[in-house]
This record gives C-alpha cells, structure tokens and sequence, in this order.
C-alpha cells in the first residue's frame, strides 16, 4: 500500500505532446480509475508511473519519495497487461513465481503466497498448465494473480477487461471490486470504458488530448461534469448537448441555439461572465420528463425514431433544427412522427462557458 | 479429385526430382567398380562396402570430418552469439536509420564470393590465418551474420513486447529479459537461424579451397574434392564420402525438427 503523486508530468514523442502538465494525487488504498478516449495517453501515463516509459518533464512520486531514476523493478508495483502477458513458456505456478524468484524470496514463502493467490481466485486446478490451456477469463485470472502474490505498493491495471467477452467482463468487474475491498490496496487502472470507471473506481480521472479534464468520485463526475468533454463521455447515450450564445430578450437572458431559444435559469445568471464568448447547454436524457414537473423548461419536439431498450426506451426528437435523445418508460404511449412536450427540470441543466461548467466551482485549468 | 490426382503427381514429380541426382549418388556408393565401369550400369547396386571402406580409411575422411565439426560449429556458434544481440537491439530499440542497416545487412550477403575473396585472402594473410580453421571461421561467420540478424529481427519482432514489459516490471533487466524470456520464446528462430549457418558452413567450398591449402586443416567439401587424382575419377569413392558427408546434416536437422515448430508463443497473448 502506498500512496502516488505526479507532478507536472508530460510527455512528447518526436515534437507531438502525448502527455501535458499532469498533476496527480492517489491516496493510500485508493481505486482510482484514468479514463479516457484512445489515444488520449493514459496507457503511456500508466508505463511512466510503471518505470517502462521515461517522462520528458515532471516527478513520479511513490509515497513521497521521487522514483523517476528507479527501473519498474525496483518500484515495488505490479502491473496487470491488457493482453495478460504470461510467459508463454512456463507453467501458472512458475508464472506467479516468477517476479517472487528474481528477487529472491526464500521458496516456502513463494509457496504460501502461490497458495493464498490460488485460493483467492479460485486458480488451483489451473498451476500447473501452461497459459495455452487456459481460457481468456483464467488467463486473466492468472495475470491478476501473478500482481498479488508480489504484494507490491502499487498494482497498475492497463485495460484488463477488454480482451473478455461482455458477461465474463461483467463477472469479473464484480470479482475485482471485491479483490480490491479485501487487499485494500492502492490500485490505478485504465480503462476506456466508462461503465467500469463508474462501477469500480472510487476517483475517475478523465483524460483527454493528453490533458486531466477532471478528476472526482464517480457520481460527481456524472453530476457535475466539468466540461462538455467529461459531460459526453460519462453517460449512455451521451448528454445532449447543444451550442450557442447568450441573447437577451427584453430583461431576460435567454441562451441561443440554431432556431430555438430557451430563458437561462435564474440560478445560472450570477455566474455567467459579462460578454461569454461560447455557451454550451446540455441535460442527460434521462433527466428529461415527459411529464410537468415543477421548475421545468417546457419544450415542444417531434419525434424522430424510438428505441426500445426492453426496460426503457430512447426517444429521439427533433426541437427545431436542434437534436435531442430523452430516456423514458414504457407507458407514455409515444410513437414516432407525433409532437410531445419535453420538460427539462431546471436543476439538471448543465452549462458550460467557453468549455468550462460555471454553476460548480471552476476547476483549475489543466 | 482429377485436380488432387494432378497436384500428387506434380508434387511427387518435383520431390523425384530434386531427389534423383543424390539417389544415384547414393546407389553408386553401394556398386564395386566394375559395376561402375559397366555400360549401361545396373540401376540396383549389389551392396559392396568397397567403396566406404577407401574412403574413410585411405582418404583419411575422419579427419575432414573432424575439420568440418569444428569449422561449422564454431562458426555457427560465433555468429549466434553475435547475431543475438544484434537481432534483439534492431527488434526493439528505436535506433535511427535502422531500416537503412537491415538493408545494408542485405546488401552484404549478396556481394559476390569472388569480390571479396582476393581482400579476404590478403586480410588472413595478414592476420596469420592462412592454413588455419579458424581463418575460415572468420568470413564464414561475417558471411552467415546478416541471414543470421534477419532471420532473428523478425523473430524477436513478433514476440509480444509486452511480455518484455512484464518482465521488467517483474524484476529483470535487459540481459534478463533476453534470457529468461526472449531467447526461450525465440527457440525456433534460433534454431532455423543455427541450422542455416549450419549448413553453410559444412557446405562452404569456395573460401575452404582458397584458405586451407594443407590436408591436416581442409574440411570435408575441400576434402572430398581433392580425391580426385591427375589422370583418375574416383566415381565410387566419391559417391561413399558425399553420402557419408551428408548424413550429419540430416541428422542434425531431424534432430532440430521439434524445435523448429512455431507457435511456441501461442497463449502468451490472447490469439
């Protein structure tokens, strides 16, 4: 168990910033989760805290102590690869004794500790095959295995779930939360995948274009988020999100986008600037009511096209030139092509000036 | 099923073929000379040692064998040891110009033997490695490096990096992860790159003549060659020795077969 801090890491291959000024705090036994689009460097974020990449600035700090000139092993982590990289050539019980051996732990603790892991994800049966006789879900099993004998300061996880079909990832999202609450171990895990950021992390760190967009627990993230970048990317269907500029009609600002205008909410006019340059609105679809309800935007809209999702549907509509999805039980009698009124309750509007949100606390600026 | 019939019969045509020229070889070393002499020869031999017994005893093929031993395995050894590293580093290292050595590299191998001989010569000369074995260790190893280095680059290339990546993280350092993970993951490549060293090397005829002009030092195609005499044609003996050169080979490629199987990395990652 241990704490990690980043300071200011970034990162450039060949005149391209992969990684820029990236500050970081993870507290002792944290779940923290880097979540991001491909491409957006969390993988090489995870390789630098590993040792396996090198930062072009910037500290990597584990438990207050600066490791940037130690090689991955002797930072005490593990790390659990995305295509689990088990050494092909030896049996699970050598693969899991492997990192044990090269530091020279005496063989009955290597034995105890291969014991205990087995137990723990149920492994037994599997020591003494060789990783081709396994299944995608043991193999996966074995890798994480293989990070918990070594009880490292720091377990890192680079997309472990996505090579495994839907249930079995499902299943074993399940199992790690679990592994996690037991060990109470300081775990960084990467993922692209907002649903697993949501279900296992206790901090989501959102990154993109190389940059943190926001760092929080998950619900705040969800509730709160800080740009419409994080607005679109937690969430399905994403937030609806709609573009344009403060007007003011008579004494009330109203906020402009293509053909519709909708009144601001009084709580968002404090914190707006004199003259905002881009204003972005946006409300998850599934805060959208079909009903009245009080302090609530009616809007009117056509529908386009429903999915059925089997618990609920998704109504896609049309307000104006503008394109909306609502999230919707099954007993509203909705069809396609038919005008309904849409109710945006005025405390889940979200809105964002030049890409930042302004009825939370602005974050610092990455 | 006609196209099966004919696609059997091109294979076995073409097998037949190639394998024609070292049957009769093989045939002959088993005929006494009067067989040999005979016109039209028979096809079948009557199975006379004759033959074998000249060769390995008056002709003293022992002795080029023991040659080609040495000459061949040090040479095979040498350039593994050089071709490893070498392979390894223009697998994984981000080194400028790398395409640019791989094609120099090619570029070498396919320069002329007569080109260089004369330099060759004059370098050994220098050197005092006229008449000895390790004189044609020497260009027998520069000429095998760079099939050696491609063969191995491409063979390091496709073993998943993050296997490497794992090592470190699990406490090796390069020549570690070079040892306990990379070269027993890259056992049939260093076995085909072996083999082929292997075999040119024990084949090697043109430097061998040119080098090893005493017959305590010659190998066995220098050998072999030189039984011919001013005004005879040894056919028989000639026959009994390649064949007798020849089964080493064999062999050692039997032997190496089940080494030789790809595949060894499946499992490692998912696939």
């Amino acid at each position: 168990m241990a704490e990690l801090e980043l300071r200011a890491v970034s990162k450039s291959f060949r005149e391209q910033n992969v990684l820029r000024d990236i500050s970081l705090q993870v507290p002792n036994g944290s779940f923290t989760i880097l979540l991001g689009p491909s491409g957006c460097g969390k993988s090489t974020l995870l390789r630098i805290i590993a040792g396996l990449d090198a930062q072009t600035s910037g500290q990597v700090l584990i438990d207050g102590k600066e490791v940037d000139h130690l090689p991955p092993a002797e930072r005490d982590i593990a790390m659990v690869f995305q295509h689990y990289a088990l050494y092909p050539h030896l049996s699970v019980r050598e693969n899991l004794a492997f990192a044990l051996k090269m530091r020279r732990v005496p063989r009955q603790v290597i034995d105890d500790r291969i014991a205990e892991a087995a137990q723990l994800l149920e492994i037994h049966p599997l020591l003494d095959r060789k990783p081709k006789d396994l299944s995608g879900g043991q193999r996966q099993r074995v890798a994480m295995g293989r990070a918990i004998v070594r009880k490292p300061k720091l377990f890192l996880f680079d997309e472990p779930l996505s090579n495994l079909d839907a249930q079995l990832r499902t299943s074993m999202r399940i199992e790690l939360k679990k592994l996690q609450h037991r060990l109470q171990a300081t775990m960084i895990y990467v993922t692209h995948d907002q649903v697993e950021a949501m279900t296992l992390g206790d901090r989501i760190v959102v990154i993109e274009g190389g940059r943190i967009r926001q760092a929080d627990d998950p619900q705040q993230t969800y509730n709160a988020p800080a740009d419409p970048f994080v607005a679109s990317f937690i969430g399905t269907p994403p937030m609806n999100l709609w573009e344009g500029c403060l007007r003011t009609q008579g004494s009330e600002p109203t906020f402009q986008s293509g053909n519709m205008t909708f009144p601001l909410p009084a709580h968002f006019l404090p914190t707006l600037p004199p003259h905002p340059s881009t204003l972005t609105l946006g409300i998850r679809p599934e805060d959208i009511s079909l009903q009245r309800t009080p302090h609530s935007l009616r809007v009117e809209a056509s529908v386009d096209l429903i999915e059925d999702l089997g618990a609920d549907l998704l109504i896609h509509c049309r307000l104006g030139n503008l394109k909306l999805v609502a999230r919707a039980g099954r007993n509203h009698g909705i069809t396609t092509d038919m005008a309904t009124s849409l109710f945006f309750p005025v405390d889940k509007l979200h809105l964002f000036v030049d890409q930042r949100r302004v009825d939370s606390p602005i974050a610092p600026p990455a | 099923m006609t196209r099966r019939i004919l696609l059997a019969g091109g294979i076995l045509a073409t097998v037949g073929l190639s394998l024609l020229p070292f049957l009769w070889f093989v045939l002959t070393s088993f005929k006494s000379q009067t067989e040999i002499e005979a016109a039209p020869p028979p096809w079948w031999p009557s199975g006379s040692l004759g033959f074998y017994r000249t060769a390995l005893f008056d002709h003293h093929l022992f002795d080029y064998a023991l040659n080609s031993v040495v000459v061949a395995g040090a040479t095979t050894l040498l350039a593994l040891l050089f071709a490893i590293p070498a392979a390894y580093a223009l697998a994984r290292l981000t080194i400028p110009g790398k395409q640019g050595i791989l094609a120099v590299l090619l570029c070498v191998s396919m320069f002329p033997q007569m080109a260089i001989a004369g330099p060759i010569w004059r370098l050994l000369d220098s050197l005092g490695g006229l008449n000895h074995r390790w004189g044609v260790v020497l260009p027998y190893v520069a000429l095998t490096l760079p099939l050696a280095i491609w063969i191995l680059a491409s063979f390091f290339k496709e073993l998943p990096p993050e296997l490497e990546d794992a090592a470190r993280v699990d406490g090796c350092g390069t020549w570690g992860t070079l040892f306990r993970i990379t070269l027993p993951l890259a056992t049939p490549g260093i076995f085909t790159a072996a083999i082929l060293i292997l075999i040119y090397a024990w084949n090697e005829f043109f430097f061998a003549l040119l080098i090893l002009t005493q017959p305590e030092q010659q190998t066995l195609p220098v050998g072999i060659a030189l039984f011919q005499g001013e005004f005879t044609m040894p056919w028989g003996e000639l026959a009994a020795a390649s064949v007798v050169a020849t089964l080493p080979l064999i062999g050692v490629v039997l032997l190496c077969q089940r080494w030789i199987v790809s595949g060894l990395s499946a499992g490692a990652v998912k696939g």
